[in-house]
């Protein structure tokens, strides 16, 4: 089979290309995901890029992006596959008297009637697909079990169709909150991925990656800004996301370099809660 | 490469870390997609095939670093390494351009201190890497006084290092420094912001000096041998009890996840499993609008009570890290729990449910126990038999039958009466009663310990020497 990807450095300028700034940690990890065929879990904090590492690479390789978002009380029927009921019903009553039994048998149970769910459609697709299971750590661990075979085999059992294997391997990317330990038997199945806050260098990067019309030296304060508000014990600390945020916003108000008054007022962009906000602001001295 | 990937997972496995079989299969053909030379391509193969949960990563590198590090050219402990002497050179050429101070010239070994630690300045000041290597090199050949053979662990070496450099007074330096080059007095926001950068950089420092005695041992002990010494706890195997102040912190940043899984896990627990009996009676009842058929049958769906907790921990000096840890996850749970009250004494007894009434930061509230709690009578050495009585004589009354009571502490008495007649009561009147112990089990009942007095009268006695065992515990509670 072809690979995707023909070295880590590859891999790396691509994501760069489309403004996603991968470590050697990501880089590698998705490189070796597509070699070995593995799915990859990516961990880490809200809001550091993990979904958009998947869509990053569906992008570079041209694929379609499916997304499997994941809830409490998801289960097969929004997951995997549904027989589409009420066609069944009208195939029977369309003909009552023509067909025997053993026909109509058959007959509704055969593709027309299966609506297909996020990872049948990922496993069935003629064309390159990344399939991405958000939030995996939101469904319960008895549902866990529903993805194991698709993980480990790249194919589902239908029980009235037989198993159906993927024509061509996608790449799959599951992400956690970590808000519970997801089961050992996930894990196994997994390369495993965890995407922490960026070091300052990179997060200065990204900012000028993802906000072209930042100046350096303003990124260049933003990136140290928020790093000094990282170390802080908060409830919530500052996400990539918000950082990028907290750029735009700078860029909008027309501040060139950031004083601690501009500061103080726009640190509501970076931080969510009250008590956090107070924080950060008295420690770093904002607020005289 | 077989032998050798055999020979570190089970280092790992030593370490605690849990590699299953596929786990290492997986590994094996993940390194052969990888360009063997490249060091963090490797490592981070083995990484993403072996480490499933963050919190191992760190004790994942250390073995790494430490089981090949005898294995790579740029690990060489040859002491003419060219390319620094090179930078070196170029190092000392800038300082005499720079102040007319002349170094003697040669290599870095005739360096003064005063002129190390000049040039330790600048580089920190500049974040220049490969200088700050090349000097943590130096003041680890300089100042650890490694011997060959000595029986000594790490730490006692990166000691001795960093008393010589005496980093604390360098980071004042570079303030001033950073202030003199503005020219005046800084915004407070840059000056915060400057510090946390030097602070960084010191401690990047730091870290190579670390690295740099592990190479030493290593080559000295060899592989296998520094494995074992150097092998740290998990965060969640980190005794309370003797935990350093880096692993404090780390274990702080360990509960914080830990709560959040145990408070979700708790709530999942309580939804499942409400299938009851059949509900006859109501059963009938609906049965009425079937024209008497009982087509839908009801069932009693148990409604387990919320305990009502009260926690009376010892926050004197020894034991007063657990209480915290204790009362910190307690509070992260509170939703699980009707009621939560908290006493804390050392030898008088005080209440600060208060404290941690409409506080969010619950860090916050432990402080201020730790701070405001009136919690000395005589010496301020445990006394656990007044502390009790004086809990039961203004106390005593709100323990009911729903309450249960959680004792925190070590038991150490310094030989006071126990009053364990106070815990018999109190167990009379009360749900449970439980103790947690956060000394090891063999060291209960010895000296000055009477917990063996006191269990009796409880429903049990736990120990509870790591987050691991007291996370056991409060699931088993809620």
């Amino acid at each position: 089979m072809a690979h995707r990807f023909e070295s880590v450095a590859q891999v790396r300028q691509g994501l760069k290309d489309v403004n996603y700034l991968a470590d050697d940690g990501i880089a590698g990890v998705a490189y070796l995901a597509d070699r070995l065929g593995k799915p990859v879990l990516v961990e880490g904090p809200a809001g550091t890029g993990k979904t958009q590492l998947a869509k990053s690479i569906a992008e570079i390789t041209g694929s379609r992006l499916i997304r499997l978002q994941c809830y409490e009380g998801l289960d097969e029927s929004k997951a995997l596959y549904e027989w589409n009921y009420k066609k069944q019903l009208l195939r029977i009553q369309a003909d009552k008297n023509s067909d025997s039994w053993s026909d109509v048998h058959d007959d509704i149970f055969s593709d027309e009637f299966l609506l297909t769910r996020p990872l049948l459609e990922a496993i069935s697709a003629p064309d390159p697909v990344v399939l991405l299971i958000d939030e995996v750590d939101r469904v319960e661990v008895e549902t866990e079990a529903l993805l194991l075979e698709i993980l480990s085999e790249y194919q589902v059992s239908i029980p009235e169709l037989g198993t159906i294997t993927a024509k061509q391997i996608p790449m799959v990317f599951l992400t956690s909150n970590n808000t519970r330990e997801l089961s050992e038997a996930l894990k196994r199945r997994c390369l495993y991925l965890h995407v922490d806050y960026p070091s300052m260098d990179r997060e200065k990067e990204i900012v000028l990656a993802r906000v072209p019309e930042v100046s350096d030296n303003l990124a260049d304060q933003i990136a140290r800004i928020v790093r000094s508000i990282r170390q802080l014990d908060l409830k919530k600390s500052p996400s990539v996301s918000e950082t990028i945020d907290w750029a735009r916003t700078l860029v909008l108000l027309g501040i060139e370099s950031i004083d601690a008054q501009q500061a103080k007022e726009t640190l509501h962009v970076l931080l969510k809660y009250q008590t956090d906000i107070a924080k950060a602001a008295k420690e770093l001295s904002v607020d005289k | 490469m077989l032998d050798l990937l055999a020979g570190f997972v089970t280092e790992l496995r030593n370490a605690g870390l849990p590699v299953s079989l596929t786990e290492n299969l997986d590994a094996m053909e993940a390194v052969q997609h990888i360009p063997i030379e490249d060091r963090d391509a490797f490592k981070y193969a083995l990484g993403a095939t072996m480490v499933k949960n963050n919190a191992h990563w760190r004790a994942f590198e250390t073995v790494f670093e430490v089981y090949f590090s005898m294995r790579g050219p740029e690990y060489n402990i040859a002491d003419g390494d060219t390319d620094l002497d090179e930078m070196w050179r170029e190092m000392q050429e800038q300082l005499r351009e720079g102040d007319n101070r002349g170094a003697q010239g040669g290599s870095m070994d005739q360096l003064t201190p005063e002129e190390l630690a000049q040039m330790l300045m600048s580089a920190l000041m500049n974040g220049d890497q490969a200088m700050m290597r090349a000097l943590a090199r130096q003041a680890v050949q300089r100042f650890a006084g490694m011997e060959p053979g000595r029986p000594v662990g790490g730490t006692y070496y990166l000691y001795r290092t960093l008393r010589n450099l005496d980093l604390d007074s360098m980071l004042d330096k570079l303030m001033e420094k950073s202030r003199e080059e503005v020219g005046g007095e800084l915004t407070p926001l840059e000056e915060r912001l400057e510090h946390d950068e030097y602070n960084d950089r010191i401690e990047q420092f730091k870290k190579e000096i670390e690295a740099e005695i592990r190479r030493r041992l290593v080559a000295d002990r060899g592989a296998e041998a520094m494995a074992k010494t150097l092998r740290k706890p998990l965060p969640e195997d980190v005794e309370f009890m003797h935990a350093s102040r880096d692993e404090m912190q780390n274990l702080k940043k360990a509960l914080q996840p830990l709560t959040r899984k145990l408070a979700a896990r708790l709530a999942r627990k309580r939804r499942h499993g409400r299938k009851g009996p059949l509900d006859f009676r109501n059963t009938v009842r609906h049965s009425l609008s079937y024209g008497g058929v009982p087509a839908e049958p009801k069932f009693k769906y148990p409604r387990p009570a919320k305990p009502e907790l009260m926690v009376i921990a010892d926050i004197s000096g020894s034991v007063a890290a657990f209480a915290r840890f204790t009362l910190m996850l307690v509070y992260a749970i509170q939703g699980q729990f009707s009621k939560v009250r908290s006493f804390v004494f050392i030898d008088g007894l005080d209440e600060v449910t208060d404290y941690f009434r409409g506080e969010e930061d619950i860090a916050n509230a432990i402080h201020r126990v730790n701070t405001e709690a009136d919690v000395v009578w005589v010496d301020g050495h445990s006394d656990y038999g007044h502390a009790f009585e004086v809990f039961w004589e203004r106390y005593g009354k709100d323990v009911g039958p729903k309450t249960t009571v959680l004792l925190l502490g070590d038991a150490r008495n310094n030989y006071h009466a126990s009053q364990a007649w106070v815990i018999k009561e109190i167990r009379q009147k009360a749900r449970h009663v439980y103790w947690l112990n956060p000394e090891p089990k063999s060291y209960w009942n010895t000296g000055d310990s009477i917990v063996g007095d006191y269990g009796t009268h409880t429903d049990g006695v736990y120990e509870c020497r790591n987050l691991r065992q007291l996370e056991g515990f409060v699931e088993k509670l809620a």
